[in-house]
């Protein structure tokens, strides 16, 4: 018995182990999660414990939450700042991150080593850690708060005189904190994607008369694009659902949806909602993302039959 | 001292069409081209040949812009270009990788250098239209690199290249990823387009056919430097350094030293060969000095039987290669050493009653003129 189980992992079985071990793996900690949680959202809220339940007096699919997350403006106005924070955020994450990826493909080896070190060190400490420290320079005592107040009152009227720069519990603290601590996801794939471009590239459009502001315009960045949506991706998915950052540096009478979730599951004990809010979320962020690539598949395959004669 | 081998062919401008002088190019400490000079005539196509690693690459690519040189001058139509960018210059090239943009369609890439050209739209798509016929890819306008073969995609390099009508077109390995039969298709297209536009090439390659078919003048290199300059005849046929004779085609070399001149002929003592041998002499030989002979395989001929005259060598035929039109002799001589003959196969023979055969006795012979003689 043991030796036929060896042959067959022998023949076959490593094969499709490693095969299909992404797809147990999504399924074990994607799919079924995630069908417990749309479970979840149809439920009713109950005071048992669990504190929810299906079906007795209320119908087996309850659209309650679904139907309060369109009517209470919570919801709708949470999302909007989780969005419009995400946007801004990567959006610089992006403009910093790019001029940092393009020097590391174009310094030696050896600094090169040193930079990509310097880019994931901030790693190597806690992430609570880095954004208490933060809010300890954003505080209205610190020095850095002072030196900003400092270089606002000699620089504008007298009229306009503060005493400090107001930046704790804003959306400003929330995209200043992500855009510093999501800034390596966005450096290392658009890093992978430039350092895989070849050199010879620019040196030809170059040669054909390009100067360099124009040989970046014409070569690299459309050849960085995929870069580009990866790191964006990476950064604004885990932004639209951060929790941490807003509830330790933001305002909190405008949410992020991360913190709605967050509260309804525990303060408000209803997990129902909480689930209809996460759905929603996933929707929110999946399906744009689907809609694109199906577009992008679509018109790479018009584009290759149409090239041929 | 004026080297007479690398003064200009036939100077008519005062200052010729390019110009390279005391081009020196280190990397660290290492060399890769060390104090090379030559000029280039208008509408020559000027090859540079030399094994892998000799500084062609280093050397064109200083042409074109990309490395600054360490010390020296470049100059091209009477311009120095020292501190002229590479995208200031009249010089376009085609890189060893073609270099094609793989995010442009053929048509794009093409029409990529016309767009810093003070051209309408129009002109510019005639332009592109007219290189694509060129080059016969407009089927092809519309596909990206990687949808079209290897020799499609160096002749998209080509007709990039030459969009914008260079003075002077930089060509690295343009023929290296082809098969032979393209290969020599593509040479003489290349020799049309130079023929058609008088745009001056300078062509890199390791291939010496090539080099020899296409070129007007070519240089051979070797660890950086410059070893002899001329046309294909002169460096095949006279060459001046053992390392040009010996990389180009091949050779039978003997270590002797001159035992007297008369007139025009040297008389050489070979310990290899037994016998004195004639050769016309080159200037500066004296008598005494140690020198080297060397003959082509073709040079020498081979028969059963004892020619008349001076230069001849008797031994034994150790193997035959047949190649068809042609076949290759090694013949031993009572010394040891190893002799390579080539002999057209003129007649029709079977394998039994041609000129010679294995282990048979032969002579060989060759004339004083066609030795040459090599002193360093
Ligand atoms: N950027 C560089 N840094 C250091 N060394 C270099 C650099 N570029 C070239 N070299 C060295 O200079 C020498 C000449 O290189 P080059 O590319 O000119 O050779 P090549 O004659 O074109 O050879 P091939 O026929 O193989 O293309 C080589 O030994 C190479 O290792
Ligand atoms: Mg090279």
């Amino acid at each position: 018995m043991t030796a036929r189980l060896s042959d067959w992992f022998n023949k076959r079985g490593w094969a499709a182990l490693i095969i299909w071990l992404p797809y147990i793996w999504l399924v074990v900690f994607f799919l079924i999660p995630f069908v417990i949680v749309l479970g979840m959202s149809f439920a009713t809220r109950t005071s048992t414990a669990p504190p929810f339940g299906f079906g007795g007096e209320d119908p087996i699919l309850n659209l309650e939450s679904y139907q309060r997350l369109f009517s209470d403006t919570l919801y709708i106005r949470a999302y909007l700042t989780s969005v419009g924070n995400a946007v801004v955020a990567t959006v610089f994450c992006l403009l910093i991150g790019y001029p940092m990826a393009l020097g590391l493909t174009r310094v030696s080896s050896t600094w090169r080593t040193i930079l990509l070190m310097l880019v994931i060190l901030p790693f190597w400490t806690s992430f609570l850690l880095r954004v208490y420290a933060w809010m300890g320079l954003m505080g209205t005592n610190s020095w850095f708060n002072r030196l900003l107040t400092d270089i606002w009152n000699a620089l504008t009227p007298e009229a306009w005189e503060i005493a400090h720069v107001t930046m704790m519990n804003t959306n400003f603290a929330v995209v200043l904190v992500m855009v510093y601590s999501y800034l390596p996801f966005m450096i290392l794939p658009l890093y992978a994607n430039l350092e895989r471009l070849d050199p010879a590239l620019d040196e030809a459009a170059m040669d054909l008369g390009s100067r360099p502001l124009r040989v970046f315009w014409d070569v690299t960045l459309p050849q960085s694009i995929p870069g580009i949506i990866a790191g964006g991706m990476l950064v604004f998915i885990p932004a639209c659902g951060e929790l941490i950052i807003p509830s330790l540096v933001g305002d909190a009478s405008s949410p992020m949806i991360g913190r709605v979730i967050s509260d309804e599951f525990t303060s408000s004990r209803d997990w129902p909602m909480a689930s209809a809010v996460a759905v929603a979320l996933l929707v929110l962020l999946v399906v744009p993302l689907m809609v694109y690539s199906y577009f992008e598949s679509r018109a790479n395959a018009v584009k290759a039959t149409k090239g041929a004669p | 001292m004026p080297d007479a081998a690398l003064a200009p062919a036939p100077a008519q401008t005062p200052l010729p069409f390019v110009r390279i002088q005391g081009v020196t190019k280190n990397f660290g400490t290492f060399k890769a081209v060390d104090d090379v000079s030559f000029d280039i005539q208008k509408g020559e196509i000027f090859s540079l040949l030399g094994g892998s690693g000799c500084g062609k690459t280093t050397l064109l690519r200083m042409l074109a812009g990309f490395e600054e040189p360490t010390a020296g001058t470049v100059w091209i139509d009477g311009q120095d270009m020292t501190s002229v960018p590479a995208y200031d210059r009249p010089v376009h090239m085609m890189f060893q990788s073609y270099a094609l943009f793989p995010h442009m369609t053929v048509e794009k890439n093409i029409g990529y250098g016309l767009k810093h050209e003070p051209m309408t739209k129009a002109q510019r798509a005639d332009r592109v239209r007219e290189m694509l016929d060129l080059v016969q890819l407009t089927p092809f306008a519309a596909r990206k690199p990687h949808q079209i073969s290897g020799g499609q995609r160096q002749r998209v390099a080509l007709a990039r290249a030459l969009a914008r009508a260079p003075k002077l077109l930089l060509l690295d390995e343009p023929l290296a990823a082809l098969d032979k039969k393209l290969r020599e298709h593509t040479q003489f297209e290349l020799m049309n387009i130079q023929d058609r536009t008088g745009i001056t090439f300078v062509v890199v390659t390791h291939d010496q056919e090539e080099a020899m078919t296409l070129s007007s003048r070519l240089a051979v290199m070797d660890k950086g430097r410059i070893m002899q300059i001329g046309t294909s005849t002169e460096i095949y046929e006279y060459p001046k350094k053992k390392f040009v004779a010996s990389f180009i085609g091949s050779i039978n070399s003997f270590d002797g030293t001159v035992s007297q001149i008369t007139g025009p002929e040297a008389l050489i003592d070979i310990p290899d060969l037994g016998s004195p041998m004639r050769a016309t002499a080159i200037a500066g030989l004296a008598p005494g000095q140690p020198v080297t002979l060397a003959v082509r395989p073709e040079k020498l001929s081979i028969g059963r039987d004892r020619p008349e005259g001076a230069n001849v060598i008797r031994g034994q035929v150790e193997g035959v290669a047949y190649f068809g039109k042609d076949s290759l002799y090694r013949v031993r001589l009572p010394g040891g050493r190893v002799l390579s003959v080539s002999a057209v196969n003129a007649r029709r023979a079977g394998e039994h009653d041609r000129v010679a055969d294995w282990d048979d006795e032969v002579w060989l012979a060759f004339a004083p003129s066609s030795a040459i003689l090599l002193t360093e």
